[in-house]
């Protein structure tokens, strides 16, 4: 475990942790962030469809692109990385995403306090304005001596 | 296992991701994923946009069984999932399976459990919102 108080920057950390296990295997990519929020990419890709025969984006990899950028914005907030679990996540898909469409999930962190963050974002498949889901979500802080707690959303090891 | 409907339970995302079909309990599949790189949060624990997606297959899975037997063909569009996390994965087999909480013409509420080692202890739970299109 390394140094939770590492000061953090987020444009060089994102592709990192971005391309590593579940992440990695998505594609996602890091696409844009302000001081309280991140937007991550899932690119297109034909074997993440949710239905056969029709082009379009499952609905998990998009959960998976919240969480991520969720985690992201926490840290983009704190200014700092510290180890992280999801504890509540909630997602509502307001339209289907455009045929072969890349979707981005944007999210941003609007409230910490000493164990939990909150956020809040959207998922769009190009217009910020017209998005296919609405997320919010809770995280927990995770200390590193307390093993059985909900997973973390990334590697403390931001390395390499 | 002669109720078995004989049905597509996997989406390509989820066949794509490693989930299958473990067995039937009752009129409900159990899908499982092994333990991959692609299921892989943080070093030692799955991550829970994978356990999400197991979560949602279940759930699907349950729904498009329960359809199946009433001769219903639909397609479903979803309106919302809610997941919650109680403990963290580790690395090894994961198992969900759903259950319909209420079935209605043109929606489905369910909720769903993943597993590890124990049903009793579950990793994470979900409550989903489905909408139902009939086939014309």
């Amino acid at each position: 475990m390394s140094d939770t108080q590492t000061a953090f920057d987020l444009a060089a950390a994102a592709p990192f942790l971005a391309s590593r296990a579940h992440n990695g295997w998505l594609g996602l990519r890091f696409s844009d962030h302000g001081e309280d929020w991140v937007e991550m990419e899932l690119p297109w890709r034909d074997d993440l469809l949710g239905e056969e025969g029709r082009d379009v984006l499952a609905s998990g990899p998009i959960v998976s692109l919240l969480d991520m950028a969720g985690g992201l914005s926490i840290w983009a907030r704190m200014g700092k990385f510290r180890a992280i679990a999801t504890l509540d996540l909630r997602v509502d898909y307001t339209r289907p995403a455009r045929e072969r469409a890349s979707v981005f999930g944007r999210v941003q962190c609007y409230r910490t306090t000493r164990s939990a963050a909150f956020v809040r974002g959207i998922a769009h498949d190009g217009d910020p304005d017209d998005p296919v889901a609405h997320m919010q979500a809770v995280f927990m802080t995770v200390d590193k001596r307390t093993v059985d707690l909900p997973r973390e959303t990334s590697g403390e090891t931001a390395r390499g | 296992m002669a109720d078995t409907p004989d049905i597509a339970l996997l989406t390509p995302y989820a066949r794509s991701l490693g989930i299958s079909l473990d067995r039937w309990d009752g009129e409900a599949p159990v899908l499982r994923v092994d333990f991959s790189e692609a299921v892989l949060g943080r070093p030692g624990a799955l991550h829970g946009g994978a356990i999400s997606g197991l979560l949602e297959t279940a759930g699907y899975g349950v729904l498009r069984a329960a359809l199946a037997r009433s001769g219903r063909e639909a397609g479903f569009v979803p309106i919302n999932i809610t997941v919650q996390f109680m403990r963290a994965g580790n690395e090894k087999r994961s198992f969900a399976r759903a259950r319909i909480v209420k079935l209605g013409r043109r929606t489905a509420n369910l909720s769903v459990e993943a597993w590890q080692d124990d049903p009793l202890k579950p990793i994470a739970s979900a409550v989903m919102n489905v909408m139902i299109r009939d086939a014309d």
